[in-house]
C-alpha cells in the first residue's frame, strides 16, 4: 500500500482524534448519550484504520493479539471485579454506593470503572474480529512475534 | 456473607473464572482452578435448593436497586433443581474435559475450548439465575456464543457448517425472542418477570400480547429444538467435538425448555389470552410429531451420534408434551424428565466419546464389540440406554410413569397410545447401539486407554439408577416446583 499517500497523511492525522473522540464518548457516557460500549467501537476503528492504512505487521506490532486477549480479559475482571468490590464492602453486588464514603462518589467511581471494564473489553473485542478476519492462517494469532517480525522483513525487501 | 449473596455467586463464579483462565492460559494450573470454582459453584446451588425448598422463593437485587427498577434475580424450586443439574454436570465434567477433547483440538486451542466451556456454564445458570425477561436474553445469547465457539473449535468441516448453521439459526431464534420481549415491554413498561406477570393481564386481550407470546414461544421452541424447530440440532450432534456434546445434549435444551415453562407459565396470562389455549394444543401436537418423528429418524440412521441426537428430539418432546398439558401432573412429568433426560444423554454422549476414541468414527459398525473391551463404559451405556427406553428401575421409568399418569389424568388417551409408541421405537434404535458394542463376533484389539475419564460416566449413570430406585426427593421438588410455576399454594 506504499502508493496510498494520501490516505496515510490523512489517517496520521486522523487516528489520534479518533481515540480522543472515543475517550470524549467514553467520559461523556456518564451523563448524557454514550459509554464503554461505543467508545470501544470508535476505539476498535481506529486500531482497524491503522490496520488498514499500515498493514498487518505494523499494525500487529503497535497491538499484538496476545496484549488484545489479555485487555480482553482484564476489561470483564474490571467489571466483575467492581461488582464484587461491592459485596465485599458491605452492598450488594454491583452496589456503587458503598465504593466510597459518599454514597454519590462511589456511584460515580462505580460506573466509570465499569464503563472502563467494557470500553477495554469491546475495543480488544473488535479489533481482534479484525485482525482474525485478516489472518492468513491460525498461527498468526498464536505466535504473533515471529510472524510480525518476518512480515515486515517481507515488506522492506 | 456467602449465604446472603450465594445466588448471584452462582452467576458471577463461572462468569469471572473465564477471563481468568483466558489469562493463565496454557499452564495446568487453569484446568485445576476450573476445577475448583465450578465445584463450590455446585456446592452452592445444592445448599440454595436446600434452602429454596425451606424457605421458599430468594430474591436478590443488584445493585441493590429495587425491583421492578433494578434487575432482580429470583430463584424459585425449578430454578434451583435447574441449577443444580447445570452445576453438578459442569463440575463433573470440567476435571475430563482437556482428556476428552486431546484428540480433535489441538493443545493451542484448548484452553479456549475450556474458557467456551465455563462461560456456557455461566450463561446457562444465568438464564436460571434471573428473574428479569431481557437477563433472560442477554444470557441464551452468552450460551448461545459459546456453543458456536465450542461445535466450530474442532477444525472440521462438518462441524463448522453445523456451528454456522446453528448461529444463523440460532441468531433468528434469540431476535424473535427478543422482539417478543419488546412488545411486551411497550405494552407494560417493565422487564421484570414478576412484574410482568401482574400487568400482562390487563392487556391480555390485545393483539400485541398475542403476538409477543407467539414470537417468545417461536424464539425459545428453536432453541429448545422442538420439532420441526430442530434442524440444527442433528448436525450440531453430530459433528461437534465429542467432549462437548456431551455437556451441550444434557443441559442446553433443557434450559431453553425452563425458559419457555417460565415465560407460559410464570410471565403470560395464558388461561386469559384467546390463543393460550390454541398455543399449548399446537405444542401438544409438536411434542406428539416430535416423538414418533424424532424415534422413526433415530431407527434409520447409522451413525450413533445421530441416532442419539434424533432420540434427543424424541425426549424433547416428551417435555414439551408435560410442560403443554399445563396441569400440575403434567408439569411435574415435564420436570422429572427434563432432570433425568439431562443425566441420560449426557452419560450416553459420555460413552459415546470414549468408545469412539482413537477411531474417531461413530458408526455403529465401527463400535462393534467395544462393550467387551470397555466394560464399565459398556455398563454405562446399557443404564443409559435403558433409561431412554424407560426399562424399570432407571430414571428414565420414572419420567415416563409420571408422564403417562399425567396423560391419564388429562384423558389424553390418544396420546399414551403415542407415548408407548415412541417408547417401542426407542427400543429398537437402542438395541442397535447395545447390539453393535457388545457384538461378541468382532475381535478387535484391545485398546489402552486412560481410565480416569471412565469417572464422570459412572457418576451420571449411577444418578440416573438411583432416581430410577428412590426417587422421591427428585419428586417431591418437582412437585413443588410445578406448583409453584402454575401458580397453586
Amino acid at each position: 500500500m506504499s502508493d496510498d499517500i494520501i490516505l496515510r497523511i490523512v489517517g496520521k492525522f486522523l487516528i489520534p482524534l479518533v481515540v480522543v473522540f472515543a475517550l470524549y464518548v467514553q467520559f461523556h457516557g456518564e451523563y448524557g448519550p454514550g459509554g464503554g460500549f461505543q467508545a470501544g467501537v470508535i476505539l476498535g476503528a481506529a486500531l482497524i484504520l491503522y490496520r488498514l492504512l499500515f498493514g498487518d505487521a505494523a499494525a500487529r506490532k503497535a497491538v499484538s493479539p496476545r496484549w488484545l486477549r489479555l485487555q480482553a480479559a482484564v476489561g470483564v475482571l474490571l467489571y466483575g471485579g467492581t461488582g464484587v468490590a461491592g459485596i465485599l464492602l458491605q452492598g450488594q453486588f454491583l452496589e456503587y454506593n458503598v465504593l466510597l464514603t459518599d454514597p454519590i462518589n462511589g456511584q460515580h467511581l462505580g460506573i466509570i470503572l465499569i464503563e472502563l471494564g467494557v470500553l477495554l473489553t469491546v475495543s480488544a473485542t473488535i479489533t481482534a474480529l479484525a485482525y482474525t478476519f485478516s489472518a492468513d492462517s491460525e498461527e498468526h494469532l498464536s505466535d504473533p512475534q515471529v510472524d510480525a517480525s518476518s512480515q515486515s522483513d517481507q515488506l522492506r525487501s | 456473607m456467602i449465604a446472603q449473596h450465594a445466588q448471584i455467586l452462582v452467576v458471577i463464579l463461572p462468569l469471572l473464572c473465564a477471563p481468568l483462565v483466558l489469562l493463565l492460559g496454557k499452564s495446568r494450573i487453569a484446568v485445576w482452578f476450573t476445577v475448583g470454582v465450578l465445584s463450590v459453584n455446585a456446592l452452592l446451588t445444592w445448599w440454595l435448593l436446600l434452602q429454596v425448598l425451606t424457605i421458599g422463593t430468594l430474591r436478590y437485587s443488584l445493585g441493590n436497586w429495587p425491583a421492578p427498577w433494578g434487575i432482580e434475580y429470583r430463584l424459585d424450586p425449578l430454578g434451583a433443581l435447574l441449577q443444580v443439574m447445570i452445576a453438578s454436570i459442569a463440575a463433573v465434567m470440567a476435571p475430563f474435559l482437556r482428556k476428552l477433547l486431546a484428540e480433535e483440538i489441538g493443545s493451542s486451542r484448548q484452553y479456549a475450548a475450556l474458557v467456551a466451556f465455563i462461560l456456557l456454564t455461566a450463561g446457562l445458570l444465568g438464564i436460571v439465575a434471573t428473574g428479569d425477561a431481557f437477563n433472560v436474553f442477554v444470557f441464551l445469547e452468552i450460551s448461545s456464543l459459546s456453543t458456536y465457539a465450542l461445535i466450530a473449535i474442532a477444525d472440521k468441516r462438518d462441524a463448522l457448517l453445523a456451528s454456522f448453521r446453528y448461529l444463523i439459526v440460532g441468531t433468528i431464534g434469540a431476535t424473535f425472542f427478543l422482539i417478543g420481549i419488546g412488545l411486551v415491554y411497550i405494552l407494560t413498561g417493565t422487564l421484570n418477570m414478576d412484574d410482568l406477570a401482574v400487568r400482562l393481564p390487563e392487556v391480555s386481550h390485545t393483539n400485541t400480547t398475542q403476538i409477543a407470546l407467539i414470537f417468545v414461544t417461536i424464539g425459545i421452541a428453536i432453541k429448545a429444538a422442538i420439532w420441526p424447530l430442530h434442524a440444527w440440532l442433528i448436525p450440531c450432534y453430530s459433528y461437534a467435538p465429542r467432549g462437548i456434546v456431551a455437556f451441550l445434549a444434557a443441559l442446553s435444551t433443557k434450559v431453553a425448555l425452563y425458559a419457555l415453562a417460565r415465560f407460559l407459565f410464570g410471565v403470560f396470562p395464558l388461561a386469559d389470552m384467546p390463543i393460550g389455549s390454541v398455543l399449548l394444543e399446537i405444542l401438544q401436537l409438536l411434542a406428539i410429531a416430535a416423538m414418533l418423528i424424532g424415534s422413526a429418524a433415530a431407527i434409520a440412521h447409522s451413525n450413533v451420534r445421530a441416532v442419539l441426537a434424533y432420540s434427543s428430539v424424541a425426549q424433547i418432546g416428551y417435555i414439551t408434551l408435560g410442560l403443554a398439558l399445563a396441569t400440575s401432573a403434567g408439569v411435574t412429568a415435564a420436570i422429572i424428565h427434563m432432570f433425568n433426560h439431562a443425566f441420560i444423554k449426557g452419560s450416553l454422549f459420555m460413552c459415546i466419546a470414549i468408545l469412539a476414541t482413537g477411531s474417531g468414527k461413530h458408526t455403529l459398525e465401527s463400535l462393534k464389540g467395544l462393550g467387551h473391551r470397555m466394560p464399565i463404559v459398556g455398563i454405562a451405556l446399557l443404564i443409559g440406554g435403558f433409561s431412554l427406553v424407560g426399562v424399570p428401575l432407571t430414571s428414565g421409568f420414572i419420567s415416563k410413569w409420571f408422564l403417562i399418569t399425567a396423560l391419564v389424568q388429562a384423558e389424553k388417551w390418544i396420546w399414551i397410545v403415542a407415548v408407548l409408541l415412541s417408547s417401542v421405537m426407542s427400543i429398537i434404535y437402542v438395541w442397535k447401539i447395545v447390539e453393535a458394542v457388545f457384538d461378541k463376533s468382532d475381535d478387535k484389539q484391545v485398546r489402552s486407554y486412560d481410565l480416569s475419564v471412565d469417572i464422570p460416566i459412572v457418576l451420571l449413570a449411577a444418578v440416573s439408577l438411583y432416581i430410577g430406585i428412590n426417587s422421591s426427593a427428585l419428586v417431591s421438588t418437582a412437585e413443588q416446583a410445578s406448583k409453584w410455576l402454575l401458580g397453586m399454594p
